[in-house]
């Protein structure tokens, strides 16, 4: 390239930066003009001290309400590994298909929704169940399977309908043709569960397992013991199938991968499919979990879904996971523990780390350098 | 718009590639119209011409990502123009594209391994990556590493190889040598006759006229979209007229 760099970098003159190839990952230095250099670093360094005091603010914070309420802390932090839980099955739609297409699926949210409805109109309306009795819990495990279908299904018909055709228009196209599906499928919610919100009978039974005063509710036990095997199965879809190789190539170059003999069109489908499943088990989750279904729930819980997706780094996976989470947990601190500021500042409160997150790692936790283009 | 032609000579071998009168176009541009040209069974065919010829869209054509306004294109008797690419590649033809198009957050492995994708005999993936790595030794040196982070010749090595892993009857290289240091366009040359001797077909791209045209046995030189000439690619290059004509010699 005739630039005098080390061997063990690459130098990328379109971007400014080196990229080192020395040990596991790649580090990527900026290349700093000269004239502009002293104001990048005196704001880097004001950034830095920013984020660690923010950080040093918020872990004080945390000490305070445990210390001060060991048991509500305790009691809260569980409720929002709960909620973190669903928030993460849904903010894997939103990356799964943003990472294969680069599209911020809008409907997703609403896909959740009707998840949640499917589940209560054919478990508690066409099985009939009632509470806690075996033969109950076997008709949610046949409904949640059931559910995984219908919304992976929906996901399916959606891209198939909807997005397939405008793959090679201009990102606005396929955007709008997502909120226009969003439309619908609340629309459709709105025919199956009315406007209003409806209360359902729970599988799950009220109560949990008492440690002292901390309690862990048998809706927590069933939340995790479905999403951590639903998480490993994904993991072990996308990395060691052939299918899941499919999807990695795919999305990193959809012209290549038709060149390796990919069925590029089948693997966006299964794409699709495994977050639309994914949709439609926290539907049911949800379900169990407040035993109310809404036709606007899609769009709340879409947008937290959506900001944990953001938050781990849209695109991947395992930053999906973590993010959802994260946003669980942080937003039942701030509902409910005796310093937070309450359920209305929940969303301001979310919504301000993630542009704090932003702001300080645009990338998001887990997200790739934004130099790739080799 | 019939092409000159060097000097008519023997082709041996049974007509594999055929491609008639093919016009492509991205909107209302023709990137080629009417181009006319085959490739039989054994042989290495170089498709030269400029910057904007029209050659990696042929190539696209052919492998399937791009449609043919008209003609048509067959493959060992059957017509391939309107597949998809993936139907393409399981036919037999697998391309090693402009810009080299790794998967670059993957390792050197990963990205033989997708090469072999469509096929299922594992002892045969696993003699052609012996070969493959045989054939480029830096990539052996670098199988864990992401493909991302190599240089662009190791890149290069990588994109053959890994159209290799396809075990494909006609091999297509879309400028091997693009970006190369000297002596790494010899080594990509000579490994192309060596992968012919193996018995593999291959048709290849280039700007790189004069090193094409030393390896190939038949020649097209395009212009515009158009066929310009075709003939003996030994002939072609020994001709100081043709060569200062269109080689840019």
């Amino acid at each position: 390239m005739g630039h005098n760099v080390p061997p063990d970098l690459l130098f990328f003159p379109s971007e400014g930066v080196f990229i080192s190839t020395k040990g596991r990952h790649m580090t990527i230095t900026a290349v700093e003009k000269a004239d502009n250099r002293p104001t990048l670093l005196r704001r880097e360094k004001i950034e830095r001290v920013l984020a660690y005091g923010l950080l040093v603010a918020a872990a004080i914070w945390l000490l305070w309400n445990a210390i001060g309420a060991p048991v509500q802390f305790a009691n809260v932090t569980l409720g929002g590994i709960r909620t973190g839980a669903i928030y993460a099955l849904v903010a894997l739609g939103y990356t799964l298909v943003y990472g294969i297409i680069e599209l911020i699926n809008f409907a997703h949210g609403d896909l959740f929704m009707l998840g949640s409805v499917f589940s209560a109109l054919i478990l508690v309306n066409f099985f009939g169940a009632g509470t806690g009795s075996p033969k109950d819990w076997a008709l949610m495990i046949l409904t949640l399977i059931i559910v995984m279908a219908m919304c992976a299904g929906m996901n399916v018909a959606a891209e198939f309908i909807g997005y397939r055709r405008l793959r090679r228009a201009p990102k606005l196209a396929p955007l709008i043709t997502a909120v226009g599906i969003s439309f619908i499928f609340q629309w459709l919610g709105i025919v199956l569960n009315g406007s209003a919100p409806k209360s359902w009978p729970k599988v799950i039974p009220n109560g949990g397992i008492h440690f002292g005063d901390v309690i862990l509710d048998y809706s927590t036990i069933v939340v995790i013991a479905v999403t951590l095997p639903l998480l490993g199965l994904m993991t072990y879809l996308v990395q060691q199938t052939r299918q899941g190789k499919a999807m990695r190539a795919t999305a990193q170059d959809q012209d290549a991968a038709r060149l390796m003999g990919i069925n590029v069109n089948r693997t966006i489908s299964f794409t699709f499919g495994l977050g639309g499943a994914m949709a439609g088990a926290a539907g049911l989750l949800y379900l169990e979990t407040f035993g109310t279904t809404r036709y606007d729930a899609g769009f709340q819980l879409g947008l937290m879904a959506f900001t944990a997706a953001v938050l781990g780094g849209i695109g991947n996976l395992k930053g999906a996971v973590v993010g959802g989470f994260i946003i669980g947990v942080i937003q039942a601190w701030n509902d409910g523990l005796p310093h937070g500021l309450g359920q209305q500042w929940s969303q301001s409160v979310v919504f301000t780390i993630l542009i704090l997150l932003m702001v300080f790692k645009p990338e998001g936790l887990y997200g790739k350098p934004t130099v790739e283009k080799v | 718009m019939t092409a000159l032609n060097v000097e008519s000579t023997d082709r041996n071998g049974e007509l594999m590639l055929d491609v008639k009168d093919l016009a492509v176009y991205y909107g209302n541009i023709a990137a080629v119209k009417g181009l006319s040209l085959t490739v039989h069974k054994g042989e290495i065919v170089t498709l030269i011409g400029s910057n904007g010829a029209g050659k990696s869209t042929t190539l696209r054509t052919i492998s399937g990502l791009l449609k043919p306004r008209t003609g048509t294109i067959d493959f060992n008797g059957q017509r391939i123009s309107g597949r998809e690419g993936h139907e393409v590649v399981a036919l037999g033809i697998c391309q090693s594209p402009e810009g080299r198009r790794i998967f670059p957050r993957m390792t050197v492995s990963e990205n033989l391994d997708l090469g072999a994708f469509l096929r299922r005999d594992t002892d045969g993936i696993a003699a052609d990556r012996a070969r493959v790595l045989d054939l480029f030794p830096r990539l052996a040196d670098r199988i864990n590493q992401k493909a991302g982070t190599m240089s662009g010749g190791e890149q290069q090595m990588l994109a053959v190889g890994r159209a290799l892993m396809g075990s494909p009857q006609l091999l297509v290289l879309d400028e091997p040598s693009m970006g190369l240091a000297p002596v790494l366009v010899d080594l990509i040359f000579d490994t192309i006759e060596t992968i012919r001797e193996q018995g593999t077909t291959v048709l290849v791209v280039e700007q790189n006229a004069l090193a094409a045209l030393r390896v190939a046995d038949y020649a097209y030189v395009l212009e515009s979209g158009v066929l310009k000439m075709q003939g003996d690619a030994k002939k072609m290059a020994e001709n100081d007229d043709i060569v200062k004509a269109y080689l840019g010699g």
